[in-house]
C-alpha cells in the first residue's frame, strides 16, 4: 500500500512542478535557517562535561566587607586568602585553584619569535577533574604544586607552533624570564563554553562571546605561575585600589576561581556546611562581614546564572523558528490548494471503495515526501549557513559544524513539519463527499 | 462593486483565508521588528565618534628588552624612548601631527575610572560618574580633530609623564561636553574642579570638547559612551600607542612609512605585521563587525520571508482562480468586464491582507514588548509599523496581480461548456 501511495505522491508532485518546488523550497529555507541557529545554540548551550558536570561545584564566599551594594550574591570570583584557605583544607574529592594571566612565551631551543600567550595557573587536580586529554606526558603532581616546581603543560596548538607537533615532553619553555620544563602536551581540547573561567556573565548584558574562547596555551602550577608572572595578574574587581597593581596576594580584590569535585549528595551537603563554617570563622576573625553570603553552585547552575549563551544567538534562534512557522503556514496553504484541486480524483477513489483513512494516509505520504525533499534542501542550506557562521569573526566560529545528532534532527524536523503541515489539508481531503464530486465530473 | 459576493465566497474558503492572513500577520510582526533591529544597529554603527576620522591612523608597538616601568629610572628611560618615537613620526613628510594615547574611540581597549565633584569618592557615588581616560599630550586636539567648545587646549607646560601603572595627580584635564553637562548641569564646567578615581587631589577642567566617544563599544559601556576625559600625561611602559594624522589624502603613504621610521629610531621592537599600523577606518570596521553582521542577517531573513509570503499568496490565489474558472466564465457571459474580474481578486486580497495586517500590528507590538523584556530593545516607533503595513499590502497586491490577470482573461465562452 505504501508503495502505491508513494507512486501516487510522485505522480502528483510531478504534475505541478512549480507548486512542488515552491513547497519544497519553503520547507528547505525554514529548516535551513532554524537548523543553522539550532546547531549554534546546541553548540553553545550544551554541557561542557557530559556525565561529569553534576559532580563539579563552584564555591563562593563574600569577602567584600563594604556595604556599597546589596550583597544579594557574593562576588563572582574569590580573593586570594579565601580561595587558598578553602583549597588547602582539601575537603572535596578534588579541588583546583584557577587564575589566568598573559605573558611572553618562548622556546629557547627553537628559533622563533616570542609569543604573547595566556597562561593558566592551576593546581594538579585540574587535569583529572576536568577530564583534560593528554597527547604526550601528563599533568604535574600535588608535590609539584607544593614545591613551586618550574614545570608546564602546553596545548596542542602551542606544541604545533613551537615544536611542529612532536613530543616535546622534557623540553624547555621560557615563560617571561623563567625556564620551565614541559611535562605534558594536551590533545586538542575545546570545551564549550570554556566553563572553568566563566564569571561575570550577569553583568555582560548578553554579550558573552568571550566565554567561548579557546583554553589557554600554557598551564603552570598555581604557586609557580604566581611567581613567574608576578605583577601581571588582573583583578575581577576590587573594593579598594590595590597597593601594587598586578600583585594581588594581599590586595582587597577578587581574582581567583576555585572549583571542587564532590562525588555524592552527602559530600555536597558536607562541603556546603564546611563553606558556611569557614565564612563564620572568618567573620569571627574580623576579616569578612557578610558571612552568611556563601554559595555552592553546580557547574550547570553556574553556567545558567551567567547566561552563557550570548543574547544575539538567542535572538537569532527565535527568529529562525518564527521563520519556520511562516514557512509552515505557507506549506499548509499550498497543500490545501493542491489536495482540494484533486477533489474529483479523490471522489473517484472514495467511490471505488477507498476509505477516508486511506485517502488521509495517501495525502500524508505526499506531504511526507515533500518534507523529505525539503529536508535534503534544508540540510544543504544548513551546511551553507554553518559555513557562513564559520566565516563570522566570533570566537566560537571554529566550532560550528553539523554533528550526527543535528544531521538526524534536520530530517526529523523537516518530516515532522511537513506532516504537521499536511495534517489539516489531508483531513479536509479525506472528508470530500464522493457523490458531489462524481456529479460534477 | 459591492463587497457582499466577495465575503460570501470567502466564507467558503475559511481555511485558506485564515492561513494566508495568519501568514501575513506573522510576516508583518517579524519584518517590522527585524527592520527595527536593523535600524538600531545601523544607527549605532553610524554614530560619529567626535573625531575627524579621515587621514587618521593608529600605531601600536612594543619594545623588546625595554627597562621596567615599575622603577623611576626605568620610567625616565622609557619616556625618552617614547619622545624619540614621537619626534621621528612628527618628522615624516606625510604626517600632519602625532599624539601618544593609551587608546582611541572604538578600539575596545580602555582605561575607565570614575570622576566626582567631591574628593575621595569611590565608584558608585551619586555625585560622580564613570568615564574613560585618554592619556595623551598637548597635540591631542589637532591630531584627533576634536572640536574645542570652551576653555583652552593643553600646552606643552601641562604635559607630564608617569609609569603606566603609577597613580599620579592630574592637575588639568579636558572633558567631553556630555561629561561636563553630567557633572555640572547648570553652567559652564571650565575652571571647575573634579576628583578622579576616588582621589583627593583636585583636577581642574581647562577645556571642553564637543563630542568624544569612549573606546568601548560593548553594551557594558553604553552608560558612559560619551563621558571621556583627556589627561595630558604620557604613559610610559614597554608598550605604546601613537595616534597619527596624515596630511590630507596622504594616509596610506604615511602608514607605509611608519615601520621603517620607527625601526630606524630603535630596532629593538615588535611591530606586528597586521595590527601595528591600523587606519581608523579599519578600527571602525572591526568594532562594528558583529552589528553589521546581525543587520545583514536580519535583512536577508526579511527578504526571504517576504518572498515566501508572496509565493504563498500567488499559490493560493492561483488555486482559487482555477477552482472558479467556470464561475468567472459565467460572470463574464453575464456582462462583467475583464477589469471587474481583476478588481474582484484584488479586493479579495486586500480584504484578506487587511485582516492579516490588523492582526500583524498587534503581533508586532506584542513581539516588540517581549523583546524589550528579554533583550536590549526599545519601543518600536510607529513609523516602522506603518511602513510595514503599507509594504505588506503592496506585496499582497503585487502577488495577486498575475493570477488575477489570468482570471480576467478567462473567456465568457467557458460558461457554455460543461466543467
Amino acid at each position: 500500500m505504501f508503495g502505491y501511495y508513494m507512486d501516487l505522491a510522485l505522480r502528483s508532485l510531478r504534475r505541478n512542478k512549480v507548486l512542488t518546488a515552491l513547497m519544497v523550497l519553503a520547507i528547505a529555507v525554514g529548516i535551513g535557517a532554524s537548523m543553522t541557529t539550532l546547531t549554534v545554540m546546541h553548540l553553545l548551550s550544551g554541557d561542557p562535561l557530559p556525565g561529569k558536570s553534576g559532580t563539579l561545584f563552584y564555591p563562593q564566599v563574600d569577602a567584600d566587607p563594604t556595604n556599597d551594594y546589596s550583597h544579594t550574591d557574593p562576588l563572582d570570583v574569590m580573593d586570594y586568602r579565601s580561595a587558598v584557605d578553602l583549597w588547602s583544607a582539601h575537603r572535596a574529592d578534588r579541588q583546583a585553584l584557577i587564575v589566568d594571566s598573559k605573558l611572553k612565551v618562548q622556546a629557547p631551543e627553537v628559533n622563533l619569535p616570542s609569543l604573547m600567550e595566556m597562561m593558566l595557573s592551576t593546581t594538579s587536580d585540574f587535569f583529572p577533574m576536568f577530564d583534560v586529554p593528554f597527547q604526550y606526558g601528563s599533568g604535574w603532581s600535588a608535590d609539584d604544586d607544593e614545591k613551586h616546581a618550574r614545570v608546564a603543560v602546553i596545548s596542542a596548538d602551542l606544541n604545533n607552533k613551537l615544536f611542529g607537533g612532536t613530543n616535546s615532553v622534557g623540553r624547555a619553555l621560557r615563560l617571561r624570564d623563567t625556564d620551565v620544563r614541559i611535562v605534558g602536551v594536551l590533545k586538542p581540547w575545546r570545551p564549550s563554553p570554556q566553563f572553568y573561567m566563566v564569571a561575570g556573565g550577569r553583568f555582560a548584558n548578553g554579550q558573552t562571546d568571550d566565554f567561548y574562547t579557546k583554553p589557554e596555551d600554557v598551564f603552570t602550577p598555581f604557586t609557580s605561575g604566581l611567581e613567574i608572572n608576578d605583577g601581571n595578574f588582573w583583578q575581577f574587581t576590587c573594593w579598594h585600589m590595590p597597593d601594587t597593581p598586578g600583585h594581588l596576594q594581599n590586595a582587597p580584590c577578587v581574582w581567583i576561581r576555585l572549583w571542587v569535585e564532590l562525588g555524592s549528595a552527602a559530600k555536597v551537603a558536607d562541603y556546603r556546611s564546611f563553606l558556611a563554617g569557614y565564612a563564620a570563622q572568618q567573620k569571627a576573625l574580623g576579616r569578612i562581614t557578610h558571612a552568611d553570603n556563601t554559595r555552592l553552585r553546580s557547574l550547570m547552575q553556574w553556567l545558567d546564572l551567567n547566561h552563557v549563551v550570548p543574547s544575539d544567538v538567542h535572538l537569532q534562534t527565535w527568529l529562525a523558528f518564527a521563520f519556520l512557522a511562516i514557512c509552515l503556514f505557507n506549506t499548509v496553504g499550498l497543500l490545501l490548494a493542491k489536495f482540494l484541486r484533486r477533489s474529483g480524483e479523490i471522489g473517484v477513489r472514495r467511490a471505488l471503495g477507498a476509505s477516508r483513512r486511506a485517502v488521509f494516509a495517501q495525502c500524508l505520504v505526499e506531504a511526507g515526501l515533500i518534507g523529505l525533499l525539503g529536508g535534503i534542501g534544508g540540510w544543504l542550506l544548513t551546511l551553507i549557513g554553518l559555513w557562513l557562521v564559520r566565516r563570522q569573526p566570533t570566537v566560537y566560529a571554529d566550532m560550528a559544524y553539523l554533528d550526527a545528532s543535528m544531521f538526524f534532527t534536520t530530517f526529523v524536523l523537516a518530516i515532522m513539519v511537513s506532516l504537521l503541515a499536511g495534517a489539516l489539508p489531508a483531513l479536509r481531503a479525506s472528508r470530500i463527499a464522493p457523490a458531489l464530486q462524481l456529479k460534477t465530473l | 462593486m459591492t463587497l457582499h459576493p466577495i465575503l460570501a465566497a470567502l466564507r467558503k474558503h475559511k481555511a485558506g483565508v485564515v492561513l494566508i492572513s495568519l501568514q501575513i500577520a506573522l510576516t508583518l510582526a517579524i519584518v517590522c521588528n527585524a527592520v527595527f533591529i536593523i535600524g538600531q544597529r545601523v544607527e549605532r554603527v553610524n554614530r560619529p565618534t567626535g573625531l575627524d576620522e579621515n587621514d587618521l591612523f593608529l600605531v601600536t608597538q612594543q619594545w623588546v628588552g625595554a627597562p621596567s616601568s615599575d622603577d623611576p629610572a626605568g620610567v625616565e628611560k622609557l619616556d625618552v624612548m617614547q619622545k624619540e618615537d614621537l619626534a621621528a613620526l612628527r618628522n615624516l613628510p606625510d604626517v600632519a601631527s602625532v599624539a601618544p594615547s593609551n587608546s582611541v574611540p572604538l578600539l575596545n581597549s580602555s582605561w575607565t575610572g570614575s570622576v566626582s565633584i567631591k574628593p575621595g569618592q569611590q565608584l558608585g557615588d551619586k555625585s560622580g560618574t564613570r568615564t574613560a581616560y585618554y592619556f595623551t599630550d598637548d597635540q591631542v586636539l589637532p591630531t584627533l580633530g576634536l572640536h574645542l567648545v570652551a576653555g583652552r587646549a593643553f600646552t606643552a607646560a601641562d604635559v607630564q609623564h608617569q609609569g603606566a601603572r603609577d597613580q599620579r595627580d592630574r592637575p588639568v584635564i579636558i572633558v567631553s561636553q556630555a561629561l561636563a553637562d553630567k557633572l555640572f548641569p547648570q553652567g559652564s564646567a571650565v575652571g571647575k574642579v573634579i576628583y578622579s578615581d576616588g582621589s583627593s587631589a583636585p583636577s581642574t577642567i581647562i577645556g571642553v570638547v564637543a563630542r568624544l566617544q569612549t573606546p568601548s563599544t560593548g553594551s557594558w559601556g553604553n552608560d558612559f559612551a560619551w563621558y571621556s576625559t583627556l589627561v595630558p600625561t604620557r604613559l610610559d611602559s614597554n608598550f605604546t600607542r601613537y595616534v597619527v594624522r596624515a596630511k590630507p589624502g596622504r594616509r596610506d603613504a604615511a602608514m607605509s612609512a611608519v615601520p621603517a621610521a620607527l625601526y630606524a629610531v630603535n630596532p629593538m621592537r615588535v611591530l606586528d605585521a597586521d595590527d601595528s599600523v591600523k587606519s581608523f577606518a579599519d578600527i571602525r570596521t572591526s568594532a562594528y563587525r558583529a552589528d553589521v553582521g546581525m543587520a545583514i542577517l536580519m535583512g536577508v531573513v526579511c527578504l526571504i520571508l517576504l518572498c515566501v509570503t508572496a509565493a504563498g499568496i500567488v499559490g493560493l490565489t492561483s488555486f482559487w482562480v482555477g477552482q472558479r474558472h467556470r464561475q468567472i466564465g459565467v460572470r463574464r457571459a453575464l456582462g462583467a468586464r475583464k477589469i471587474d474580474i481583476l478588481h474582484y481578486f484584488q479586493i479579495e486580497n486586500l480584504l484578506i491582507a487587511g485582516v492579516g495586517v490588523a492582526l500583524g500590528v498587534l503581533l508586532a507590538v506584542g513581539l516588540n514588548m517581549w523583546l524589550m523584556t528579554h533583550y536590549e530593545m526599545t519601543r518600536i516607533p510607529l513609523v516602522y509599523v506603518v511602513i510595514g503595513v503599507l509594504a505588506m499590502l503592496a506585496i499582497g497586491q503585487a502577488a495577486v496581480f498575475v493570477p488575477a490577470r489570468r482570471a480576467s482573461n478567462v473567456p465568457p465562452v467557458v460558461a457554455t461548456r460543461s466543467a
